[in-house]
């Protein structure tokens, strides 16, 4: 198993960054009532534990027995029925589901399981009627109409079904939706938690790593904490006993986009540009998401610039990732910020050293 | 074991108004509709306003009073986005429902008048109209309402903390409220409304601000990459910025006119669901240039 999972912690009382975030949920637990909730954060930063941890709190061990189920739904929609197909993990207290995976009729998917899971409402020993958590992941990426259908059925059935969003800007959730659900802003550990939680591993696995090494890892996760401990994982895969300077391996693809800016910084010319594009294929189809070679490119090339390019640039690259946004085709756009790229930095030159 | 279910209600349904005249501060609405209940006398209504404002509250409300509890669910139809509304749902569903007539009894002191309503809910996507006056002086008297029935302490702070943080919307001032309730106790002061609001912290815009101040790129992006990785939002980071901006008194009208119009042009960008950082930074780096006066040629 490998060490993102293994130390992956299972309850809210063993976490070990967001603490403070942690303890506020157990309160609302231990109130015997909990509103919907919208989880947000960048990724890496520990949405997903923390509310695995809270179904635990919430139901017991019996939320850790998930099964995977490729369900079809039947929609009625008026002169025609539609099937919907979708992947959901589910326990007895619990659905999760991708509903953006349903693409454009990801409103439907919404509707169909509410009001099923509404349905069908858990009663305990007691007597008294329990409710549910349906976790609907990637919020950010539903389509406005599902988030417009949310609205009004997350407070009509409230009381069977609590929901529990995951996303990765609260930007994107429509502010109706926000209004409706208790805030959880999740921030990227700091530099000294991460390194706090390769220690804790380190300690369990009985590794001993020297000072400053988790610091090291620590430095190069861009506060991810799944990357850190992935990273980790790695060297101990590559080298051990650790060595002060052993080598903190990059990933293959940020090593990659650093070769196409050497590139582009060396040469400003149609040939090159095509070389390039080859590049930026080969990212695409290693299914590197395009926003991503475009923010990591930036990245790269605003580490070689004048100061006074670096705002120009980092305009264009906000133009061109607007734009790709829009379109369909990534590469052209990709494309197109490098040849911009490379005209800007042409005439730079050309304007200082004739 | 499954938690407690009484009191998991939130607490925008369980203190809707169940009847017209307990709608907070629309008094000339309350006024006209008492004389139509009266009366059972009731026109087509069309309610409009900003988010918050008791528009479904006021529907439901008449609904309940006019056919009481047991008759209200054959009398009342209520459609909302949540249920498919197309052109064949208001064929069928609605002339299915309206075509069988119903008689006028009275029923246990309601007057049950002899027709039925349809409350379409939701009709068109909300308007974003922000600030509103209005709406302000409607949450005061509703929030110490809900405050005293269940006992919580806010003080004058607090108060207009929560109104200006829910910017006029009631349904968000009571959802807050409950939230900073359930995490703090009852006690509730203006911090911890802040903190579970989503409200960005003061220091935080300052930082972003004063790094365009300094003309300083490589800081500005440190300042950007930071707000991302702590998970702020962007549109509430651009929201405040421009706060910030606009009250600023030792920026030029036409410094302030180029900074807002890239303001503009990233909340655009944002809604079409372009990337955060990318355009945070370039936010930054023009109101940087328009700060230090650099000529900005670009398109």
């Amino acid at each position: 198993m490998l060490w993102v999972d293994k130390y992956r912690p299972k309850t809210l009382d063993k976490v070990i960054v967001h603490q403070d975030v942690a303890q506020n949920l157990q309160k609302l637990v231990s109130e015997g009532d909990c509103p919907h909730l919208l989880f947000y954060g960048p990724s890496g930063s520990g949405k997903k534990t923390l509310i695995m941890a809270l179904l635990r709190q919430i139901f017991g061990p019996s939320a850790d027995k998930v099964k995977v189920e490729n369900k079809v739904w039947k929609v009625d929609a008026g002169t025609r029925t539609i099937d919907v197909e979708l992947t959901t993990l589910s326990s007895t207290h619990h659905v999760e589901l991708n509903p953006s995976d349903a693409g454009f009729q990801d409103r439907y998917v919404v509707q169909e399981i509410i009001k099923e899971m509404a349905k069908n409402r858990p009663i305990d020993a007691k007597g008294k009627k329990g409710f549910k958590v349906l976790v609907l992941n990637e919020v950010d990426k539903l389509s406005r109409e599902a988030q417009h259908s949310l609205r009004r059925t997350m407070e009509k059935y409230s009381a069977s079904c609590r929901l529990v969003l995951c996303s990765n800007s609260s930007s994107k959730v429509t502010e109706a939706v926000r209004s409706r659900c208790l805030n959880v802003r999740i921030n990227a550990p700091m530099e000294e938690e991460i390194v706090n939680v390769l220690e804790f591993i380190a300690k369990k696995e009985g590794l001993q790593s020297p000072q400053g090494f988790a610091a090291r890892i620590a430095e190069k996760s861009n506060r991810n904490l799944r990357r850190a401990v992935l990273t980790f994982e790695t060297c101990r895969v590559q080298q051990y006993p650790f060595t002060n300077n052993q080598a903190i391996p990059p990933m293959d693809w940020e090593q990659y986009v650093s070769e196409i800016a050497s590139d582009i910084m060396k040469e400003q010319s149609p040939k090159r540009l095509f070389e390039v594009r080859g590049k930026l294929y080969e990212l695409l189809t290693n299914c590197i998401p395009p926003e991503v070679i475009l923010k990591r490119l930036l990245f790269e090339l605003l580490k070689k610039l004048d100061s006074e390019l670096k705002h120009e640039v980092s305009n264009w690259a906000a133009h061109y990732e607007h734009r790709m946004r829009l379109g369909q085709k990534a590469i052209f756009h990709l494309e197109a910020f490098v040849a911009k790229f490379m005209s800007i930095y042409k005439s730079f030159l050309i304007s200082t050293f004739g | 074991m499954a938690p407690v279910m009484q009191s998991s209600q939130p607490w925008v349904e369980k203190y809707r108004p169940k009847q017209v005249k307990d709608v907070a501060h629309q008094d000339e609405v309350v006024r006209v509709l008492t004389n139509t209940l009266e009366t059972s006398n009731c026109p087509h209504m069309l309610f409009y306003g900003p988010p918050g404002t008791g528009k479904t509250t006021t529907a439901l409300a008449i609904a309940h009073q006019l056919f009481g509890p047991e008759l209200y669910k054959s009398r009342v139809l209520e459609l909302n986005a949540s249920d498919d509304r197309g052109i064949n749902v208001v064929r069928t569903k609605i002339k299915n429902f309206a075509a069988v007539a119903v008689g006028s009894s009275r029923q246990g002191g309601y007057p049950c008048p002899p027709f039925k309503i349809i409350i379409l809910d939701e009709a068109d996507s909300m308007t974003q109209d922000a600030q509103n006056a209005l709406r302000q002086e409607i949450m005061g008297s509703r929030i110490l309402h809900i405050c005293k029935e269940e006992g919580l302490n806010l003080d004058s702070e607090a108060l207009s903390t929560l109104s200006s943080i829910s910017q006029g919307d009631l349904r968000r001032a009571i959802t807050y409220l409950q939230s900073a309730a359930r995490l703090f106790g009852s006690s509730i002061s203006a911090k911890d409304l802040i903190s579970v609001s989503g409200v960005i912290p003061n220091e935080v815009v300052q930082a972003i601000f004063s790094a365009c101040r300094s003309g300083n790129f490589d800081l500005a992006n440190k300042e950007v990459n930071n707000v991302i990785a702590e998970g702020y939002p962007v549109s509430q980071m651009l929201s405040q910025l421009y706060d910030i901006v606009v009250d600023a008194d030792d920026i030029s009208d036409e410094q302030k006119a180029r900074i807002c119009k890239k303001f503009a042009e990233a909340d655009k960008c944002l809604v079409d669901g372009a990337d955060e950082y990318l355009q945070l930074l370039n936010v930054a780096s023009s109101t940087m240039q328009a700060l230090s006066n650099m000529p900005q040629d670009m398109v």
